[in-house]
């Protein structure tokens, strides 16, 4: 799978090794700064490229921590390594793109924007999403789109167990085994649109290797929208 | 049922009440055995609780000399967020409105709070659900929450606060998420939490990014960045283990700790949550405060308390045992006119009573606060609850200056634990003040 890098030019390079964060950031949120950067020895730090909000293009040159591309807006982000947890955290639009994988909690509460995710995604992934697109290339973690509000998650390989648990009206699509079910998650038909939503999303995502037929939907039961005494037990 | 209501038990031996099952005990287990559901509500404890009514001040005599009342100045002013926001917020008085959301409250009783505070120079604070646009515009000074449920939150409004509130959790519930029941669910509420039109809406009781103190740091570091280094970062903490909870936050890199006492007010929650989980307004912030000192940081971090502030006494009381300042809410709302007699009829209507009213969850509230109901929010004035939001402040502030000046003293900050004393062995041991007439602080030294 591959998404392409845009060729880029007049880029800005900034080396982590010898640059605080601060200033990174700073630059980066500047509104009259460059628009192409590439970032070197991330070397895991935490809070890269976070609070972006115009249309730049930022390539990470290894593995970041924790909330990279966090509240991400408009802009493109490519890590070429892995992240944290948190990577894309209440992202609002733009892409963010993670060749390696991402740990716990990618996207989390993500309201727009696209998240693709080209190795596995752990815990949470998608937990509380708001709108966001996640397409995870390998396989998701246990609790993945926990309280999931709106938006699509795709995972192309597993998902772990109590996909959906608590799930409200966002689009789930699995390829591969799910180890369980969350509460009030249920496998759910694959009609023509939610073909084509899928198609959309893969191709978005550069997944141009594998077949929408290929995944299962999962979606709410709408059964825990409103409290009830006789479903008590599936809290 | 109200005490008007109550059959004259007293005057037959054979009808005496039951200490263990009481009416109320008793109505609430058919009540339950009816309904199969807890009991769900708004406001706070409603138990007899340890509190600020159990301290008194130790006004000036020979030994301590008083400052003449409107004449010498007793300044009420604080600085919150000094520890590394570039951007520290300024209050002239300090008392602060806290988070309540739009959702649970209507939106002219966000603006309402919000020009009442602006009037006085005070913060407002947003909640849970994100930031209305009257809210933002009526507030001189705005503290936007992060909750767990990230309902309705955005960067633009991270930006647009003046400071940013991690809410850990609330001491109505600590430990628990929130709740707004379906029919308060209206459609701008439903736009702005993404979620469908009245449903039970439930907010996570934890973050969905983060847990533990040393992930709690990287957030803080994370919100830091993306808002520059501008805002005050405050961490509120339901009243708990909150010696250890203080510390951590304070490591974590807070700016500001807003402490909230279990007698906090809650828009919908449990009963048995609200009344059985947390601990005391009184006994937290000597915990705090205790653990601010120890890290030489109390006044570095600032300490914001809430809990059952009804009076400027509360708020005297609080800033003496080391509170900078101190939130309300449940207060704020019943100067609003939440539970107004004017309204008695409707209340009952709804069977309850004019001083008992606490379905805040129902979204029915006659007066206009706690609903949705476009109807009833038409019936409150925002510019009316607003000037009541002012005045109520003013007053709080005045009488807490009114002791403050008694006990010498020419700020409010200049309180001090010195200038308490406890009506109970209990109040004398949780705030760690001597018992009245003696100097025995129980659990400090063994003299009575």
């Amino acid at each position: 799978m591959t998404i392409a890098t845009p060729e880029l030019t007049d880029v800005e390079i900034v080396d982590l090794a010898s640059t605080q964060l601060r200033d990174l950031n700073g630059r980066l949120h500047d509104p009259a700064g460059r628009r192409r950067w590439r970032i070197v020895n991330p070397n895991g730090a935490h809070a890269v490229a976070c609070g972006l909000d115009a249309e730049i293009e930022v390539e990470i040159e290894g593995h970041v921590g924790y909330y990279c591309a966090g509240m991400n807006k408009l802009a493109t982000v490519h890590v070429n390594g892995n992240a944290g947890t948190g990577v894309a955290e209440n992202m609002m639009s733009g892409t963010v793109v993670v060749a390696g994988s991402a740990s716990q909690s990618a996207g989390a509460s993500g309201h727009g924007g696209l998240l693709v995710v080209q190795g596995d995604a752990s815990a949470r992934c998608g937990i509380s999403m708001k709108g966001i697109d996640i397409v995870v290339r390998g396989s998701v973690g246990h609790m993945s789109a926990f309280m999931a509000q709106t938006g699509r998650l795709v995972v192309c390989c597993d998902a772990g167990e109590a996909l959906g648990d608590s799930i409200y009206e966002a689009h789930l699509y699995v390829r591969g085994e799910v180890a369980s079910l969350g509460a009030d998650c249920v496998e759910k038909e694959m009609r023509e649109h939610h073909v084509a939503e899928l198609r959309t999303l893969l191709e978005r995502a550069g997944c141009d290797d594998v077949e929408p037929a290929e995944f299962k939907r999962y979606g709410s039961a709408r059964q825990l929208y409103n409290f009830k005494i006789d479903n008590a037990g599936a809290y | 049922m109200l005490e008007a209501d109550r059959p004259r038990a007293q005057e037959n031996w054979s009808l005496r009440e039951s200490y263990l099952y009481d009416r109320n005990v008793i109505a609430e287990i058919q009540r339950a055995a009816r309904e199969g559901i807890y009991d769900i509500r708004g406001f706070g404890a409603k138990r007899r609780l340890p509190h600020f009514d159990d301290l008194l001040l130790l006004g000036a005599s020979v030994s301590r000399y008083p400052l003449e009342g409107y004449r010498e100045r007793c300044d009420s002013d604080v600085v919150l967020g000094t520890r590394f926001a570039k951007k520290p917020l300024e209050l002239k008085i300090p008392v602060t409105i806290a988070g309540m959301s739009f959702g649970a409250l209507s939106a002219p009783a966000k603006e309402a709070l919000g020009r009442g505070a602006s009037e006085v120079g005070t913060s407002t604070t947003s909640g849970d659900g994100g930031m209305t646009e009257e809210e933002r515009r009526h507030s001189e000074t705005l503290v936007y929450q992060v909750l767990p449920s990230r309902y309705g939150m955005n960067p633009d409004d991270l930006r647009r606060g003046d400071a940013i509130e991690i809410v850990v959790g609330q001491g109505a519930k600590p430990g628990g998420g929130g709740m707004l029941l379906g029919y308060k669910i209206s459609d701008r509420v439903a736009q702005m939490r993404d979620l469908p039109r009245g449903i039970d809406q439930r907010s996570a009781c934890r973050h969905p990014d983060w847990t533990g103190p040393d992930d709690l740091e990287i957030k803080i570091h994370e919100l830091r960045e993306i808002t520059d280094w501008e805002k005050p970062i405050f961490v509120k903490i339901g009243a708990t283990r909150t010696y250890y909870d203080v510390q951590l936050c304070v490591k974590a890199g807070a700016d500001v700790i807003v402490l909230d006492g279990m007698q906090g007010g809650t828009a919908a929650t449990q009963d048995v949550f609200i009344e059985q989980v947390g601990i005391p307004t009184l006994p937290a912030i000597r915990l705090a405060v205790d653990a601010l000192q120890e890290l030489d940081m109390h006044r570095k971090v600032q300490l914001i308390v809430s809990g059952g502030i009804r009076t400027g006494a509360d708020v005297a009381k609080a800033l003496a045992l080391g509170a900078d300042a101190v939130s309300i809410g449940t207060a704020a709302l019943i100067a609003m006119g939440d539970n107004s007699p004017e309204y008695d009829d409707e209340y009952r209507r709804l069977g309850s009573a004019a001083g008992f009213y606490d379905d805040w969850q129902a979204g029915r509230d006659p007066v206009g606060i706690s609903t949705q109901d476009p109807e009833l929010a038409a019936r409150l004035d925002p510019v009316v609850a607003g000037r009541r939001i002012a005045n109520y402040l003013r007053v709080l502030t005045l009488e807490a200056q009114t002791l403050a000046r008694a006990c010498g003293k020419s700020h409010l900050h200049n309180l001090e634990p010195e200038d308490l004393v406890a009506l109970t062995v209990e109040a004398a041991a949780m705030a760690r003040v001597p018992l009245a007439g003696t100097d025995w602080i129980p659990g400090v030294n063994g003299n009575i």
